[in-house]
């Protein structure tokens, strides 16, 4: 029997595996640091002075960690049905275009509250839609839904650049985004949340999407383990064989899956688009989806496990942020070599640790 | 401006621009013929041109700039093996994390090494490799048709883009004529029977993806030295998956790898002349259009609309012995 095979308690799987994965990625990353010739540990502690040191810090942190939450939601609804969606990126892209067509056409009528739920609405709908295209290619023609989200990607990004250059862009100006929108169209800090912990938010555009991205996180667990088509879902994503001879349809489970996992990250749309800049800009989702994908791994696909891995990737993000400031020589792309170590330990290398975590448990076991 | 020229113009660049497709394709063609789903084809592009922009920065040399780059994109390679042939990773995964590692490794060193904003230093033009003037070329050049063809578009290339073209029938033919070839096409569509025959899949895979990490490594190099003079942030820009779909839309073939990666360097050459240009009766063309356009067509060729695009049967699957 390989050790593949041997079963291991739930503390090991779910808790220490993921952390010595982490653990083995933050160290590399240290080694870079101190490669270049900057102290690994004066660097941590820049970054976490950054990211949590003041009510902005923390805010900052908060409102990366929304972009992520639903980014890496939607990577794993997708994931739990078996399909690795990366087109995340292009799907919150196109959502942007949902919300921002929202906001410009109610922001002068109505406040805040009313647009709302039909700029989440439009948002999830333009980000499904996205998905649509190479979920139905995947369910009825067999082309595979990784390369499809790829190009995708890659379509949504000429789309949208040409929209914003042609289309959407104020009459008159240069920069290829859209008016910004009223107050109708902007969604409000979260000042009083970061006032009850007895800290200000300052600039911080910390806002209300982050308690819509935990409202989601909730009904995802709900969708995925107490519902029939969770249940569905995730059989189709243990064994296709067996879910479609057990009579679940394949093309529609798939098809679903991926509009819900578009949708998530359509809505992501709404923190930036919405809540910070209060206008479509182009590139605004900056690499959120990706960030999604290392969230998802690292999170094990579960609401509460995104819910830590997006902070943490807020951390890294604003926290970077403070370090580049203060550590010039280390650039804000050391987040994503940070990011890369993680998707490739979290993910790709998830059981390098298990065999010798095995025969390490079997001894303790035996005594 | 007579029409000639700007075809020749056109021409010109479609080479230019072709040239780094060809060669990352050809390198997912070697991975992927053997199983490996290889994603990280932008990261070892990345990786090799910074590592050869560095070198040959350092040397002077364009040569060692090019050793530079094939061992670093190598290594990128063999990482990619050891995390899906040996751990049995997630191939997608791996190579996704390796795009994101390489992608910001390349900024963050090369601002620690050169401190300006992660570009390398502007090379000298003998750490490059120049245009090669071929023979006769000036003494055709005023030839109707034919000269300035010979002169502009087949003449004055760099060695590198000579050697594009050479690497198209020597991938056919390694991967046709040679028993690794035959052994390599058989171990991407069933492992097993490979296995059964006492050949080894891992060790087979491993070469696989070194032949890759050879093949990134000269594209790598042609971005960095040969047509720019320095490594930029990002410069492989999206070229990688553009390789991908060329990949993809050629049906995992090397002739027709080279043939649709001429085609996206002509669309991409043609929206560069057409950028602001207006066509008559449609007005201008917007160069977005063109620049979705390989991705479209590959979608539209996925789905089975203009032929079947059939990957190897065990692609993306890692191999277990046991069973």
């Amino acid at each position: 029997m390989s050790t593949a095979s041997v079963p291991l308690p739930n503390w090991i799987t779910y808790g220490l595996i993921p952390l010595l994965n982490l653990i083995v990625a933050f160290l590399i990353s240290g080694l870079v640091v101190w490669f270049i010739g900057e102290s690994p540990l004066d660097a941590l502690v820049l970054l976490l002075q950054g990211a949590l040191g003041s009510g902005e810090g923390i805010g900052f942190t908060l409102y990366y960690a929304t972009s992520f939450i639903f980014t890496g939601l939607s990577v794993a609804v997708a994931i739990h049905a078996g399909l690795f969606n990366i087109g995340s990126e292009g799907q919150a892209y196109v959502g942007g275009l949902g919300c921002a067509l929202v906001a410009l056409t109610l922001d002068h009528y109505v406040p805040w509250y009313v647009t709302m739920p039909f700029a989440v609405i439009g948002a999830a709908i333009f980000g499904a839609l996205w998905a649509f295209i190479p979920a139905w290619l995947q369910a009825k023609r067999g082309s595979h839904v990784v390369i499809t989200t790829i190009m995708f990607n890659f379509i949504a990004s000429a789309m949208m650049n040409f929209l914003l250059v042609h289309i959407l862009i104020v009459p008159g100006k240069m920069a290829p985004e859209t008016r910004t929108f009223l107050e109708g169209g902007q969604l409000p800090k979260l000042g009083w949340l970061m006032d009850m912990f007895g800290s200000t938010i300052g600039a911080a555009p910390l806002n209300v999407s982050f308690l819509i991205a935990l409202v989601m996180c909730f009904l995802v667990w709900v969708l995925v383990w107490r519902t029939k088509l969770g249940y569905e879902m995730r059989t189709l994503g243990l064994s296709p064989t067996a879910a479609v001879y057990a009579g679940i349809p394949y093309a529609r489970t798939v098809i679903i899956a991926m509009l819900l996992s578009g949708g998530l990250a359509g809505m992501m749309a709404l923190n930036p688009v919405m809540g910070a800049s209060a206008r479509l800009q182009v590139e605004f989702v900056l690499g959120a989806g990706f960030v999604g994908i290392a969230v998802s791994l690292m999170g094990r696909n579960h609401p509460l496990g995104i819910i830590v891995a997006a902070i943490l990737f807020g951390i890294l993000y604003q926290g970077g942020d403070a370090l580049s400031f203060d550590m010039p020589n280390i650039t804000r792309d050391m987040i994503v070599v940070i990011q890369g170590l993680v998707i490739l330990f979290a993910g790709a290398l998830e059981y390098m640790f298990r065999p010798a975590l095995v025969r390490i448990y079997q001894t303790f076991a035996r005594t | 401006m007579d029409y000639y020229d700007l075809l020749i113009s056109i021409l010109g660049s479609t080479i230019r621009l072709s040239i780094p497709l060809i060669f990352t394709a050809l390198a997912g063609l070697f991975s992927e013929r053997a199983g490996i789903f290889d994603i990280g084809l932008e990261g070892k592009m990345l990786a090799s041109a910074f590592a050869a922009a560095c070198v040959a920065s350092i040397s002077g040399s364009p040569w060692a700039g090019l050793g530079a780059g094939i061992v670093v994109s190598v290594v990128v390679g063999l990482l990619h093996g050891f995390a899906s042939i040996t751990n049995r990773g997630n191939q997608i995964v791996s190579g996704v994390a390796i795009n994101f590692l390489m992608a910001g490794l390349t900024i963050v060193l090369g601002q620690a090494w050169f401190g300006q904003g992660g570009r390398t230093p502007t090379l000298a033009a003998t750490a490059r490799f120049s245009g090669i003037t071929l023979p006769g070329a000036d003494a055709i050049r005023d030839v109707p048709f034919i000269g300035p063809l010979y002169a502009n578009v087949i003449s004055g290339n760099n060695i590198l883009t000579y050697l594009a073209f050479l690497t198209v029938p020597i991938s056919w033919w390694i991967l046709y004529r040679t028993r690794f070839g035959l052994r390599l096409r058989a171990v991407g569509e069933n492992p097993g029977a490979v296995d059964t025959a006492g050949i080894s899949v891992e060790w087979l895979r491993y070469r696989s993806l070194i032949a890759a990490g050879i093949l990134c490594g000269f594209s790598g190099t042609y971005l960095a030295i040969a047509q720019s003079a320095a490594f930029i942030n990002n410069m492989s820009a999206g070229k990688g998956y553009i390789a991908l779909a060329a990949l993809i839309f050629a049906k995992w073939k090397p002739v027709p790898v080279m043939f649709t990666c001429l085609l996206f360097g002509f669309l991409d050459a043609f929206a560069n002349f057409m950028q602001g240009k207006a066509v008559p009766g449609i007005g201008e063309v917007p160069v977005q259009i063109f620049q979705a356009l390989p991705y479209i067509l590959t979608c539209i060729l996925l789905a089975g609309f203009i032929g079947v695009a059939k990957p190897p049967k065990a692609g993306g699957v890692p191999y277990t012995k046991e069973r």
